[in-house]
């Protein structure tokens, strides 16, 4: 995937120089593309913004080798499938979910995918059951789009290393089928397990139950959430913040989390 | 051809946003009569030929794994139409 970087160079200069922009841009990122993804490209400038390589993937590729040996998937929001039926529910049935759902829920545990889904990739995830619970319409029935101040409650995962636990952080958050639902023993046992990896701060914006923005599997390898991160990676066209018009860059710190993991060799 | 209606509901338990706002809306054009609407699905899945016991148990699958999704929905009806 080729594009135009739209503010010159997208790729910060880092505090370790070359060496370690060529060690990042060393691990591949995996962006899925079904019909009706809206926020692919964004999610793969994201990765390229964090310093990693980003990776077209098609959800109708077969086989193990349908992932091209990326070392991460994103799943991005949009509308897959036009939310037929339910949002996420046809998408999950596509073959390179099944690839996933292997890679990421079955495969060993000291070799586990790690996987991102974003707002419909949310969705996507818990119609996979590679996350608990689902999605209802939002409960004010309209679809809602604003900046959105989430809490980090869990940051020992894959995706959410780079920041402090309780750390509040601002991303924009658009969707009409964001209200998490799931049963209260499974609410319980995911407070437990400290799996509740986001929740909405100052607003609930949707309904969802004990504000719960995101949350993770058990190995902390899936994450699934419905604001969007990687639409605050860049100043000049992420949410509002203390430094400026549009200059929120919060949700970088998702993509720099994988990136500094999988280059850690701790996968 | 035969058909087989699947019919699928919200869960009890969970409030149905959807039928919240058309139970909202039925007293403005004079509707007084309804306190609550609860919104559903309704499939038909046409069967080329007979519906053999198999091919019903293959809608009853299809009913749980795929046109439900069981954490807020229950397929309430499974039935044969003849046309």
């Amino acid at each position: 995937m080729t594009e135009t970087p739209l503010l010159g160079s997208a790729l910060p200069d880092t505090a370790g120089g070359e060496a370690a922009n060529s060690l990042l841009a060393g691990a591949r990122i995996g962006v899925v593309t079904f019909p009706g993804s809206l926020d692919d490209r964004d999610a793969a400038r994201a990765v390229r913004i964090a310093g990693g390589t980003a990776v077209e993937l098609w959800h109708a590729d077969t086989g193990a080798e349908a992932l091209r040996g990326v070392d991460a998937v994103i799943i991005p929001g949009g509308f897959s499938y036009g939310d037929y039926l339910r949002a996420g529910a046809i998408s999950r049935f596509a073959p390179l979910m099944q690839e996933i759902v292997r890679a990421a829920g079955s495969a060993s545990a000291a070799n586990l995918l790690p996987v991102l889904g974003i707002c419909n990739g949310f969705q996507i995830l818990t119609e996979s059951h590679l996350l608990p619970g689902s999605m209802l319409k939002n409960d004010h029935l309209k679809f809602i789009c604003r900046d959105q101040k989430l809490r980090v409650e869990n940051n020992s995962t894959w995706w959410t290393s780079d920041y402090a636990a309780g750390q509040e952080i601002t991303v924009p958050l658009k969707n009409q089928d964001g209200q998490y639902i799931a049963d209260e023993k499974t609410l319980d046992a995911l407070e437990a397990e400290g799996r509740v990896v986001f929740r909405y701060v100052g607003l609930n914006p949707n309904g969802s139950r004990r504000d719960i923005a995101g949350i993770s599997n058990a190995t902390g390898n899936v994450v699934g959430l419905m604001p969007h991160p990687e639409h605050a990676v860049e100043a000049g066209y992420g949410p509002e913040s203390a430094s400026g018009r549009s200059s929120g860059t919060d949700g970088l710190g998702f993509f720099t989390s994988v990136l500094s993991k999988l280059v850690g060799g701790t996968k | 051809m035969p058909r087989i209606v699947v019919d699928v509901m919200p869960k009890p338990e969970i409030l149905d946003p959807q039928g919240k706002a058309i139970v909202a809306a039925l007293p403005r054009l004079g509707f007084t009569g309804f306190s609550s609407v609860r919104q559903g699905k309704r499939f038909e899945l046409t069967v080329d030929g007979d519906v053999t016991p198999e091919i019903l148990q293959q809608a009853r699958e299809a009913a749980e794994k795929m046109l439900s999704n069981p954490v807020i929905e229950d397929v309430v009806n499974v039935e044969v139409v003849a046309d």
